[in-house]
């Protein structure tokens, strides 16, 4: 089917739901969806189904007036309401559609409310223009980590002996994965953000607005004073780097996220080699580890076709990982738009896979990856919930990865990075594949030992 | 235990029940507070839930992605045929689209789909930012059906246009387009029309399944696997029956008063409202007593063999307490019957978008101390869970994890429903639901029951 205009079945979604997932990585943050109440109730409810967790976020309840007249009184009104009422120590404010439409001006808003005198002493508003209508989820995702930076970081003059991490979105396994393997190397990080212990809250009986987890308003101030920041991904994390490069002088280098066995070379290199640590024992293990159980199946993966979709930030490193467990990539999609993706898969695949079909942006959605599917079938299937109809028409081997899972658990409670998270994924990947060749296999060949 | 403020502004929409209190003087049918942790959606919501189980029409969300990836096969309504509506299309409007409108991308779209897909009909909706960029749908709309002969209807669901209820009737309209269209040769004078069952989980099969059995012809099934040219014809059905108070009374309405098609208002839930609902409809036909005889006696059957199986639950249940928040005031009614009739109490009644009589009609059902809330929240909805020390809580998705981290009961009476809860089937599922939820031996772990920690 030719198309120019639609996008049929999306491999992304809008803005605002990537800056409230962020914001909730702050401690005692209230995300705030500036626009209609239906924006805020289905951020809520998709990340809800995500993570099987309470997501609180309120809303500025754009009504017909608002839009006419702006909506700087609502969120002003807002502000105040929140405050009172929910009691944060930061409403985090993300724009929509509609408010950007308008022309609403975040900042000069915030600046009222605090004239105004709605913000309590010690309190924070701080906000990130996300409109719909540029990027994806993961475009917002960035915009919040960004407003992080610029709006908390303060240089004191001081350089502190802290990494700062600005994380990519990843699953709070993940970000609990990668303080733990900085723990294991001495070094201090401050990541922000940081969903771990607030969206894989514990059970205890009450219900809480803040749970415990997320990065406080010091640890965020002094990451202006940090010696240096890691930014994982160039897409979700990067633009903390920037921001607090440009803001206090804090050099920064971005790196894939730790996902697979080259990528978190590099990340654990680039942070030790900034921290001034060596790699301990107790890691290189982990990798020997990993490497170990990747030569031991060696040959369960080889040649093996695989049709991956999702955001860029994850795609990159998986590509790169898949190639080197000897599988190929072969079908690529990201509803993300942005052309670093395009040049990265280029260089991961032109030696190996140089045929591979690689779209993102515009149109490149599930359709697309089921047609490229229908010409080239695949051996796995790797991506979102929303993959697991393709899955079925197609009778393939899927392995659920990144945004949303809606249907399984596990996401928020076992990385996906670090060497320990490769072999997770590792694991998945077999255990799907391996599956399916004991369903497939006929009597006779229909083996014990694997 | 630490005391939770209720908002102020919002003392109006919450309640309790007391002795000698006269007519709730409730604040509902307002817009939210903002800066308020509401529980509710927008217009949008309203008409994509109304009108995506329309299995063989398109349904394209124009304008920025997000409306259509979030309400992307999201409801669990069932189709017997065409899947159509299972699929999202969008027209994905980047910032030039913004500046430039729209129009252009949302007529390429439409032929571009219409080709590929041949739909009976295609509903477009409008987000909130066609509202702002002035995208005349409209004309598309028309030079498009002109264009492939089809019925292509704008469905005028701008998300800050009003409430959910608003998104209702915008759906509503687009129905009343396509109601009257097709011909009503062949349909007998004991004929209804299913209106506000939308098929979760396969509930409207087992309505229509019933008043067949009655010997009453069902025409249309708005919108639970709906199909267009059912709709085209209902015009011709004797009767309109409508579940779901909020979301078909104003299509009803309207099609009693362009076609003189008289209306009852049901419900699908328990067993004196399930039984009512065909009995109603029987005698609405009483110049055929075949329908009151088959119905009385489908309801014997079934309650026959239902009520022994509610007994055993009843053991257990009885005195258990509950609270619901619920979309429409109107479901609350027949799960606080339900309820009761294993014994159960109802602590807490509310719903995203009742009416003053809605609330009027909670209060007098309700036991004294019962909290009724209009547009509630979580610090709310957590308050009052612990205080009236509820058992279970019956709401939609986003309660669902509120209740397990509270280390209560739950089940789903929304969306997610996995199981059908309408019919005297449907009470028996949803009995076993409440029990196998409420009797878990996991809550004894929650800390808070200060039980194994």
């Amino acid at each position: 089917m030719e198309r120019e205009a639609l996008t049929i079945n999306p491999a992304k979604t809008c803005q605002p739901i990537g800056a409230m997932y962020a914001a909730l990585g702050i401690h005692g943050c209230l995300p705030h969806s500036h626009g209609s109440q239906g924006c805020c109730s289905y951020h809520r409810s998709t990340l809800t189904r995500h993570y099987k967790e309470p997501v609180m976020a309120a809303t500025s309840s754009f009504t017909e007036g608002a839009s006419v007249f702006g909506g700087q009184a609502n969120l002003v009104t807002a502000i105040d309401n929140i405050f009172t009422v929910y009691e944060p120590d930061i409403i985090a404010v993300h724009s929509t559609c509609l408010s950007e439409t308008i022309g609403d001006d975040l900042q000069q808003i915030a600046t009222k409310a605090k004239d105004d005198g709605k913000v309590p002493e010690g309190k924070y508003v701080i906000y990130a223009p996300t409109p719909s209508f540029v990027g994806s989820h993961v475009t917002g995702y960035g915009n919040m980590v960004q407003a992080m930076a610029e709006q908390f970081a303060v240089s004191t003059g001081e350089t502190l002996d802290q990494v700062n991490i600005a994380a990519g979105w990843m699953e709070p396994s993940d970000m609990r994965e990668i303080k733990r393997i900085a723990k294991e190397m001495e070094v201090t990080v401050r990541m922000f953000p940081d969903t771990s212990d607030v969206l894989d809250a514990p059970q205890t009986g009450k219900h809480v607005f803040y749970p415990k987890g997320g990065i406080t308003i010091p640890e965020l101030k002094s990451t202006g004073d940090s010696k240096f920041t890691v930014a994982l991904g160039c897409f979700s994390g990067e633009p903390g780097g920037v921001a607090l490069e440009k803001k206090c002088k804090v050099p920064f280098q971005t790196e894939d996220l730790p996902i697979g066995l080259r990528a978190t070379d590099r990340c654990l290199m680039t942070l030790s080699k900034a921290a001034g640590v060596k790699i301990p024992q107790s890691i290189t293990d982990e990798r020997g580890r990993l490497l170990d159980v990747m030569t031991d199946m060696e040959q369960y993966f080889s040649g093996k076709k695989v049709a991956l979709f999702g955001d860029p930030d994850h795609l990159i490193p998986l590509t790169e990982f898949l190639i080197d467990l000897n599988m190929k990539p072969v079908h690529i999609v990201s509803g993300t738009p942005g052309k670093r993706f395009e040049q990265r898969m280029k260089a991961i695949l032109e030696d190996t896979v140089p045929e591979a079909n690689v779209k993102n942006g515009p149109q490149a959605d599930m359709f697309l990856l089921h047609q490229w599917i229908k010409n080239e079938p695949v051996d796995l299937l790797i991506g979102n919930t929303y993959g697991k109809y393709i899955a079925r028409d197609e009778d393939i081997p899927f392995v659920r990865f990144g945004f949303p899972i809606v249907d399984r658990i596990g996401h928020s409670y076992f990385p996906s990075v670090g060497y320990m998270g490769g072999l997770r994924l590792v694991e998945k990947i077999l255990g799907v594949l391996m599956d399916r060749q004991d369903r497939d296999a006929p009597e006779e060949s229909f083996e014990l030992v694997m | 235990m630490e005391k939770i403020e209720i908002l102020e502004g919002r003392q109006r929409q919450v309640f309790e029940k007391q002795e000698g209190q006269g007519a709730l003087d409730i604040a509902c049918e307002t817009t939210s507070l903002s800066g308020s942790v509401s529980q509710r959606a927008c217009v949008f919501c309203g008409s994509r839930v109304v009108l995506y189980p329309v299995a063989d029409a398109l349904h394209i969300v124009h304008g920025p992605i997000g409306c259509a990836a979030y309400t992307w096969d999201i409801r669990g309504a069932v189709s017997s045929g065409p899947e159509l509506h299972r699929m999202s299309f969008s027209t994905d409007l980047k910032e030039m689209d913004v500046i430039y409108g729209g129009e252009k991308k949302l007529y390429k779209s439409l032929i571009e789909l219409i080709d590929q897909y041949q739909p009976k009909a295609a509903f477009i909706y409008s987000t909130c930012i066609i509202g702002l960029i002035g995208d005349d749908i409209d004309a598309v709309c028309k030079k498009v059906a002109q264009e492939k002969g089809i019925p292509v209807l704008p469905v005028h669901s701008e998300g800050f246009k009003g409430t959910k209820k608003d998104g209702y009737k915008a759906a509503c309209d687009a129905l009343m387009k396509v109601v009257g269209t097709g011909s009503t040769e062949g349909i007998g004078k004991y004929s209804i029309n299913i209106l506000g069952e939308f098929n979760l989980a396969g509930e409207a099969w087992i309505i229509k399944r019933y008043y067949e059995e009655m010997g009453i012809e069902v025409v249309a099934t708005m919108t639970g696997d709906g199909r267009v040219d059912d709709i085209r014809r209902s015009h011709g059905a004797s009767l309109n029956i409508v579940q779901c108070s909020g979301s078909m009374v104003k299509l009803a309405k309207e099609m009693e008063s362009k076609y003189g098609i008289p209306y009852l208002r049901v419900s699908y839930f328990g067993i004196e409202d399930m039984s009512k609902a065909l009995y109603d409809v029987a005698k609405h036909f009483s110049d055929r007593p075949e329908i009151m005889d088959a119905a009385k006696a489908l309801v014997k059957r079934e309650v026959s063999s239902l009520y022994p199986e509610l007994q055993k639950f009843r053991k257990e249940l009885e005195g258990k307490k509950a609270a619901i928040y619920v979309g429409g005031a109107f479901k609350a009614f027949s799960l606080i019957k339900a309820l009761g009739s294993v014994g159960m109490s109802v602590v807490l009644a509310g719903s995203q978008t009742g009416n003053k009589d809605d609330y009027e009609g909670l209060r007098e059902m309700c036991d004294e101390g019962t909290v009724i809330v209009d547009d509630s929240n979580p610090v709310e909805l957590s308050k009052f869970v612990l205080e009236k020390e509820a058992d279970l809580l019956i709401g939609g998705v986003k309660e669902r994890p509120i209740a397990y981290k509270l280390g209560i009961g739950f089940c789903d009476h929304n969306h997610e429903r996995k199981i059908p809860l309408a019919g005297f089937e449907g009470m028996y599922n949803f009995i076993k639901e409440v029990y196998n939820s409420v009797m878990s031996p996991v809550w004894q772990f929650a800390p808070r029951k200060g039980g194994l920690s």
